[in-house]
């Protein structure tokens, strides 16, 4: 015979039997029994943060950075509703994730109770599941099926609301075993369509590999490379692939879409077939969706079923794990198809790489004003890629995305589905977490870093030694980017400078470092000295404001009709549409 | 194109709105939706009548088939199947017409359920033409309230796909 123990308890040992060693959360009336058991815990540490938001951002970066599940904690009503960003956040980017909510008694729930909301109803379209736990007996079975179904097939965000009597209530703790008859995601793809796939691309001329999300979530990118590299296909990837095929590899064409490279866009758009690896043609990567890769026949492989023929159309549908499908790939490649791809591919690499020589990623550099580009690029220069870099939304983000190589997966955290603003230094936080030991860097907006900025406090008590670099450009840079191009230069409220604030005033008054470059030759010390110190670092980079992101695809035109730099205005015909 | 689609659900809170949710949010349209039970009180069954390209309705069915309540989907439009829906219907003829409502209930195999001074109330069963056909001939009669369950479907036993 158990002795019983209350639901707070079996919430605390059923995480441990999760392996969770971090909740990221935030206290509050109806947990505050939840807030008792942890006070002191051994074995569960609660990092408080800032902001519900923060915490739930917190978890994902955890999540990303580590492979694992993120768990986040907190009160009813706001509380709960403080969370839906993050966990919005997280759906859109198949993030694994349970976050708790609080909730009042079940006996005052549809009373418009204080402090009541109704967060199942609220975020049931941006979970993957969620629950109201009615029942303590319930608890525990619930808690494994969520860690379950969040972190399995497509993973994302689950959540469970937890009405005060649930845990306060007592029973019998039994860990379950796991039983779900109408859950069962596809992980072995089929054969026969991955036959079909092998010999279309032994009788391609031109093919493209696009690596997705897909890749870094099923832990394929040695699978990926060992495809690329035998049968010599160029790999270009989307926003949430990079680093999923290592950005300095020969056969790398980086970024594609809206502000992809020129090379990978022409290649994709000039190709015979594509092969798409665990991502989902978002618009930011297919541009106007008729137009798209008119030539190419399509191989998809994902593990959705959903995320298959629902923007273009597809030829070869592979619905399953892209790691296991790969396997499979690679053995049918090398076994049942003779070719002498080196041979096959030289006309299509040399063709892309006149593309690569015609139009490279380049910005002008300048000795008087810091352009931001640089930054970006010396960061890389000094951490030889071996970072974690988290970013914040626009152009800051775009920037990292075109001047950082990812080599290894897990080594960029970004909000690409959603686009979240404020995003970036909770998910360093949350990383930091994961990986205590790595240098993890958030490159910041002057805009994006106000939106969670108080999670400085979470950094410097936790001893945190990430960094925040800056790229203060006083306006909410991409918005004005816009303004400019489609907007004839209105720039309506995107400017910051009326006020923008002293970061590195901001950072000391937290108890953090604080520094300034103002100068392209102050970047590298700034660098240097904030990697040097074991603190959290707030680096306040003065860029030229009037730069933008280039190349780019204006909303809905092909991708391979794209605008650099050296272009002022884009023709009339190429008019943002709306 | 017109599809029926039969969705067996876990018979839990909130699945309604899960299905409902997936359908407003996505930009799907209903035209009629049942639920109930089936023999496992478990387990609940769903019509959905929904409109749309053969594309959205693919979309459609593997959208359902991704939720986690949701056991088996079947588009019925692709099998031999059964249609039922059942309709409620009062009228208030005038007096010489009275002869006339109660002879096409007869004809349809409706049911007269309750009757007043003014008024017949008729229970009637069976797949869309039929009802249709039933609800064109009462229009001149006088429709005072008309009510439907929404259709349920069911395959037929050696179901061959269409
Ligand atoms: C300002 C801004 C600009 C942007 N510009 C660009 C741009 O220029 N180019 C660009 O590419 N993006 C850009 N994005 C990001 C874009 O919005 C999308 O987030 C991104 O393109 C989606 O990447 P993905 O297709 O790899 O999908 P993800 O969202 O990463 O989805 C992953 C896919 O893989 C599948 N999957 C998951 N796990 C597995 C598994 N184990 N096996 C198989 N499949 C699996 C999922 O079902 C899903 O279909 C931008 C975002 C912002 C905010
Ligand atoms: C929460 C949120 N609100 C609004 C937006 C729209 N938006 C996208 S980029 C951007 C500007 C970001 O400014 P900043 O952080 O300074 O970055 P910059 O583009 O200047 O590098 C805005 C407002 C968003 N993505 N997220
Ligand atoms: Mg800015």
């Amino acid at each position: 015979m158990h002795t019983k123990i209350t639901g707070a308890e079996i919430l605390v040992e059923s995480l441990k039997k999760e392996g969770v060693k971090y909740i990221f959360g935030y206290p509050g009336g109806v947990v505050l029994n939840i807030f008792d058991v942890l006070y002191e815990h051994k074995d569960l540490h609660l990092i408080l943060t800032r902001h519900e938001q923060g915490a739930v951002h917190a978890a994902d970066g955890f999540a990303r950075a580590s492979g694992k599940t993120g768990v986040a904690l907190v009160t009813s009503g706001p509380g709960a509703t403080n969370t839906v960003t993050g966990i919005a956040t997280a759906s859109m980017d198949s993030i694994p994730m349970v976050v708790f909510s609080g909730q009042v008694p079940t006996m005052l729930i549809g009373n418009d109770a204080f402090q009541e909301a109704d967060i199942v109803g609220i975020t049931r379209p941006c979970t993957k599941y969620n629950f109201l736990v009615k029942d303590v007996n319930d608890l525990s079975r619930i808690i494994k099926e969520a860690f379950y179904i969040a972190s399995t097939g497509r993973p994302g965000p689950v959540l469970i609301d937890l009405p005060k009597d649930v845990t306060v209530g007592k029973a019998d703790f039994v860990w379950p075993e796991l039983e779900m008859r109408s859950y069962k995601p596809t992980y072995e793809g089929n054969k026969w369509m991955i036959s079909q796939a092998a010999q279309l691309m032994a009788k391609s001329k031109k093919p493209v590999i696009i690596a997705g999300g897909g890749v870094i979530i099923s832990g394929a990118a040695k699978e990926l490379k060992e495809l690329a590299e035998h049968t010599d296909i160029p790999v270009t990837m989307t926003l949430m692939g990079l680093g999923g095929f290592p950005g300095s590899h020969k056969l790398s064409l980086g970024m594609l879409g809206m502000h992809g490279t020129y090379y990978a866009n022409k290649a994709v758009q000039d190709s015979d077939l594509i092969i798409a690896v665990g991502m989902r043609f978002d618009d930011r990567v297919t541009g106007k969706v008729d137009a798209f890769a008119p030539h190419a026949k399509i191989v998809h492989i994902d593990i959705d079923p959903t995320s298959i023929k629902k923007n273009v159309r597809v030829d070869v549908p592979v619905v399953g794990d892209v790691k296991r499908v790969l396997t499979v790939m690679n053995k049918v490649l090398k076994e049942e198809i003779k070719e002498q791809w080196d041979e096959v591919r030289k006309a299509w690499l040399k063709q892309i790489d006149a593309w690569r020589a015609e139009r490279p990623m380049s910005y002008t550099h300048s000795e008087e004003i810091i352009k931001p580009q640089f930054v970006v690029e010396k960061i890389y220069e000094l951490t030889k890629g071996d970072a974690i870099i988290t970013t914040e939304v626009g152009q800051n983000q775009m920037w990292t995305a075109q001047f950082y190589k990812f080599d290894k997966p897990r080594t960029l955290l970004t909000s690409g589905g959603l686009g979240t603003m404020g995003y970036g230094f909770p998910a360093a936080i949350g990383a930091q977490f994961a990986h205590p030991e790595k240098l993890v860097i958030d490159v910041a907006g002057d805009g994006s870093i106000q939106m969670n900025i108080q999670e400085l406090a979470t950094a410097v008590i936790n001893k945190l030694p990430v960094k925040v670099a800056i790229l203060n450009n006083r306006f909410l840079g991409m918005v004005r980017q816009w303004q400019e191009l489609f907007f004839d230069e209105r720039y309506s409220h995107t400017k910051l400078n009326d006020v923008v604030p002293d970061f590195v005033k901001i950072a000391e008054a937290y108890g953090a470092v604080g520094l300034r470059a103002t100068k392209p030759s102050e970047v590298e010390p700034v660098l240097k000295e904030a990697f040097r110190i074991k603190k959290t670092v707030f680096m306040d980079f003065i860029v030229d404001w009037k730069e933008k992101v280039y190349p780019m695809v204006p909303a809905g035109a092909p991708i391979d009709q794209m605008l650099f730099e050296q272009e002022k205005k884009p023709e009339k015909k190429l008019k943002a549409v709306k | 194109m017109r599809h029926t689609i039969s969705v067996l659900v876990e018979n839990k809170f909130g699945v309604l709105s899960r299905i409902s949710g997936l359908f407003s949010g996505r930009g799907y349209n209903i035209e009629s939706l049942s639920v109930g039970e089936t023999i496992d009180p478990q387990v609940s069954i769903m019509t959905i009548v929904t409109t749309g390209d053969d594309w959205v309705i693919e979309q459609i069915t593997k959208q359902l088939n991704k939720l986690i309540d949701v056991i088996k989907v079947t588009d019925m439009t692709e099998l031999d199947h059964v249609e039922r829906e059942m309709v409620l219907l009062k009228v208030s003829p005038k007096q010489e017409h009275k002869a006339e409502v109660l002879n096409i209930a007869g004809i349809f195999r409706g049911r007269i359920v309750d009757s007043s001074q003014k008024t017949y109330t008729i229970e009637i069963t069976g797949d869309e033409k039929k009802i249709e056909a039933f609800v064109e001939l009462m229009r001149p009669m006088g429709i005072k309230e008309f009510v439907r369950t929404g259709k349920v479907a069911i395959t037929r036993e050696g179901v061959k796909k269409k």
